[in-house]
């Protein structure tokens, strides 16, 4: 009996995906990364591989030529940790990381050339946290200072998802300026959402690295890691423990969260339901009797592989192209039905009101 | 709406024949049952009875000693179809079905059923067996599980493979102790002699492929606790979720497909760490010393002979018994497929399915639940589809999106009127057809709607634009019109 009210309240996921996006560019973003790179080294070493996870980077900062430790991205002053290591597999980088591929990624409508890596492969019985971070506005998101996601865009991803049964339950965890604007459209269920400020609000940066030259995390997010540091995969820390992470007199921002879509009570969920994978397993008790003396089947794979075309590096995404592509010549089309009309328009009324006579001037 | 029909025979045997029978044999009888599984979706399952009695063929095959010797004999006697079942009445004394069994369910699609108790009795009989082999209430609402109000299935019922268009099986080897253990195993010859049988019955539901591999030097993600009593090595049963997961970053699943993988693991302990056994919630080893994960795979540990004498040299030679493993393995792909034999009634005796892996109406209860599955999908879809459509005006259609929605229709209503006929194997491959056509038609890369304008944004954009342009032009077209009326008013001003 004990068994049983235990399943009750846990969650029927049997599989865990993240998706973290950072969506800021250049230096001075240096923040952003070191946040999004920091949720991943966390969930990575809560058990996630890396196979389910879609981890979407500008990733011009370790490389970039301004900084001076190159190679590495510390998320703590005095470089204490550097997040970047070794182990990171960067799925959508650069010029990849737009609304559209975020979008593509999140709903499946992905071309069939998209390697494994780069699909949010997730089932009806997924568990998936979005972490994402970056410049934002009340009800935007914007994008590598190009585009911008709105939050309705967002609510109506989400629910495309949840037509076609591609989440168990959602976490999204978002950082940046006015994030709450970003969950306050949301509809589908089994959504939880926190964010790190408040409408009107904005999210302040953490500390300066006088060495590096630029602020290396945002507070929400380095004192969620700071929480997450603590737990380890067998940890049955529940979600109200997350949210008091970051208290407004540490944040300065006020944090906050969104649980009515949400059929499990906060407190029944654990933290590793989203940030660690965590498997259902049973004890295997039967056994099938089989024959041993069964001969061999003939063995049915061809001896040779046939030969096949040498394969070529087939470009994703020709970036040589569009940094150097001139503007695209459009195809001239003759003016639509409401230009030509407004300008006959003003051209009736300009020769009404001064007279006909002075069109000689004009010609 | 979806109407599942069982075409099915009684045969009565001689002396079985229950006294308070309606009408004389032979004769046709239809059972209609309605699983509902929400407020709007029900399912009615139909079956359609022939009872009749034995020919004199099946009456010498039911001579035989066993029932298993029985069933072999029937077996070239019967309708073989998928989806129909055939039941034999045997009488009360008989001494085919041994005793305390009322029932014996064979390899194919047949059972012997002993008569007593009445017609009623034996309906009621009948009935379990049927369900048994084919569908349930529960296993129905197991396929449409989508469409079930929360609470009513629990978080544990879901949890069977969904119905997908091929699976990828790989088989690991994993030697943490290199040093210590040279294992061989046999896989290719493995594969060939045990898992392809199974494979090849199975080819009907799904594509499968297979791939092998060996890991070394990988570790398990929990430190196995030393027994004095049995001076081994345990792995409580609840450590065993954190197993899984060092492993399954080094697994390298396949990148060129899309199925689902399962994975099935075979740990040789390392020699500091032998013998290991898993341990259940009692604390009493697994007599198979394997565990599965649902929509995964499974995990078996292998523990090699302690040598006779302490002295001899490193590294051993292990040749792995393929057999005792395949058993379990296959064991366990049955369970990922939901195919358990756990919840059968005392009296009832199921014969094993041998090499073959899996009864034909073990088949055929896949069949009818990916069949559902699958038509309640495309529904799903198609409706979402539409409803995404309507609500997006701008979106584009193009030609060969529209084909495959129309392709899925019309396969998906096929389906349901193959089921309504009782064609088995004709309803599930129509149902295969329309998911494939509706998910491409879904997931086409050209529905992506971005553009999105909010009332606000149209008039920040417009209204800087238009309304300095407008000023001017309104004023004269309001001077044009108090001219024209001044005009009009004053006609005799003209000379």
């Amino acid at each position: 009996f004990q068994d049983q009210a235990e399943q009750f309240f846990r969650s029927g996921h049997t599989n865990n995906w993240a998706v973290l996006v950072c969506t800021s560019r250049f230096w001075f973003n240096y923040r952003h990364v070191a946040n999004t790179l920091s949720v991943y080294r966390s969930v990575k070493r809560l058990g996630i591989p890396d196979s389910h996870i879609v981890l979407m980077l500008a990733d011009d900062m370790a490389c970039n030529p301004r900084n001076p430790k190159p190679a590495t991205v510390f998320s703590h002053k005095n470089m204490e940790l550097n997040v970047y290591g070794d182990d990171v597999e960067v799925d959508y980088r650069s010029y990849e990381v737009t609304v559209e591929n975020f979008l593509r990624v999140l709903t499946g409508r992905i071309p069939p050339s998209t390697p494994r890596s780069k699909r949010l492969l997730s089932d009806d019985r997924s568990n998936i946290l979005i972490y994402m971070t970056g410049h934002g506005g009340n009800g935007f998101l914007k994008f590598q200072d190009s585009e911008e996601i709105t939050n309705v865009e967002l609510a109506d991803a989400f629910e495309q998802m949840w037509q076609k049964r591609r989440y168990n339950e959602l976490l999204f965890i978002i950082d940046t300026c006015q994030g709450a604007s970003m969950y306050e459209r949301f509809y589908s269920p089994n959504i939880m959402a926190l964010a790190s400020s408040q409408v009107g609000e904005d999210s302040l940066s953490h500390q300066p690295d006088l060495g590096i030259g630029v602020h290396l995390m945002d507070r929400y997010t380095f004192y969620v890691l700071e929480f997450l540091e603590e737990i380890h995969p067998a940890s049955q820390t529940n979600m109200n423990d997350l949210f008091q992470v970051c208290p407004k007199s540490l944040c300065v921002s006020t944090p906050g969260h969104r649980t009515d879509l949400f059929q499990r009570d906060p407190q029944n969920v654990l933290i590793t339901d989203f940030f660690g994978s965590v498997r259902k397993v049973e004890i295997t008790t039967e056994t099938l009797s089989l024959d041993r003396d069964v001969p061999g089947l003939e063995s049915k794979f061809p001896e040779e592989e046939l030969a096949t075309e040498p394969l070529k590096y087939a470009e994703q995404l020709p970036v040589a192209q569009i940094i150097h592509q001139k503007p695209k010549q459009k195809d001239w089309h003759p003016p639509g039905g409401f230009i030509l009309g407004l300008w006959a328009l003003i051209i009736m009324v300009f020769f009404k009101t001064y007279g006909i006579k002075h069109m000689k001037h004009v010609f | 709406q979806v109407q599942l029909v069982v075409p099915m025979a009684v045969v009565f045997a001689p002396g079985s024949v229950p006294g308070d029978l309606p009408r004389p044999l032979p004769f046709r009888d239809v059972q209609e049952m309605e699983i509902s599984v929400n407020l709007r979706t029900s399912v009615t399952s139909r079956y359609e009875m022939r009872y009749r009695s034995t020919t004199a063929q099946e009456e010498a095959a039911l001579a035989a000693a066993t029932a298993r010797e029985a069933d072999a004999a029937l077996y070239p006697l019967q309708d073989t179809t998928l989806g129909s079942l055939t039941m034999y009445v045997v009488p009360e004394t008989s001494s085919l079905l041994p005793q305390g069994i009322n029932v014996y369910v064979g390899k194919h699609r047949s059972a012997l059923l002993r008569a007593g108790g009445g017609l009623a009795a034996l309906q009621a009989r009948l009935r379990e067996v049927t369900q048994l082999m084919s569908f349930t209430a529960t296993s129905i609402a197991a396929a449409l599980s989508d469409r079930v109000p929360d609470g009513q299935l629990g978080p544990d019922a879901r949890r069977n493979l969904k119905s997908s268009l091929g699976y990828e099986i790989t088989f690991s080897l994993l030697n943490p102790d290199p040093k210590s253990h040279t294992v061989d195993w046999d896989i290719e010859g493995a594969v060939n002699r045990f898992v392809k049988p199974v494979l090849d019955k199975l080819s009907l539901v799904a594509n499968f492929s297979v791939a092998g591999g060996i890991l070394y030097y990988a570790v398990l993600g929990v430190t196995p606790r030393y027994d004095k009593e049995s001076s081994s090595f345990l792995l409580s049963a609840h450590s065993l979720p954190h197993v899984i997961n060092p492993v399954e970053a080094r697994l390298g699943s396949s990148a060129a497909s899309l199925y689902p993988v399962l994975n099935f693991l075979l740990y040789v302990p390392e020699r500091s760490h032998s013998p290991l056994y898993i341990q259940d919630k009692d604390g009493a080893p697994v007599s198979t010393n394997a565990f599965h994960s649902p929509r995964w795979g499974g995990i078996m540990v292998y523990n090699v002979e302690a040598p006779a004498s302490p002295q001899v040299s490193l590294p051993l030679h292990v040749d792995v018994d393929m057999a005792r493993v395949m058993e379990v393995f296959l064991a366990q792909l049955r369970l990922l497929f939901g195919l358990s034999r756990e919840e059968v009634p005392p009296e009832f005796l199921l014969e094993g399915p041998g090499n073959e892996g899996l009864a034909d109406w073990e088949l055929d209860h896949l069949l009818w639940a990916h069949a559902v599955e699958n038509i309640a999908t495309v529904s799903t879809t198609l409706t979402s589809l539409a409803q995404l459509l309507d609500k997006i005006g701008n979106i584009v259609i193009k030609d060969d999106v529209a084909s495959e929605v129309y392709r899925a229709v019309a396969s998906v209503q096929s389906a349901v009127t193959e089921l309504s006929l009782g064609h088995l194997l004709a309803a599930f491959q129509a149902s295969k057809e329309a998911v494939t056509c509706s998910e491409r038609a879904f997931f086409d890369p050209s529905l992506l709607h971005l553009l999105y304008f909010p009332d606000d944004q149209k008039f920040a954009i417009y209204i800087p634009l238009f309304l300095p342009m407008a000023v001017p032009i309104l004023l004269s077209l309001a001077k044009i019109v108090r001219e024209s009326r001044l005009r009009k008013k004053e006609p005799t001003k003209m000379d």
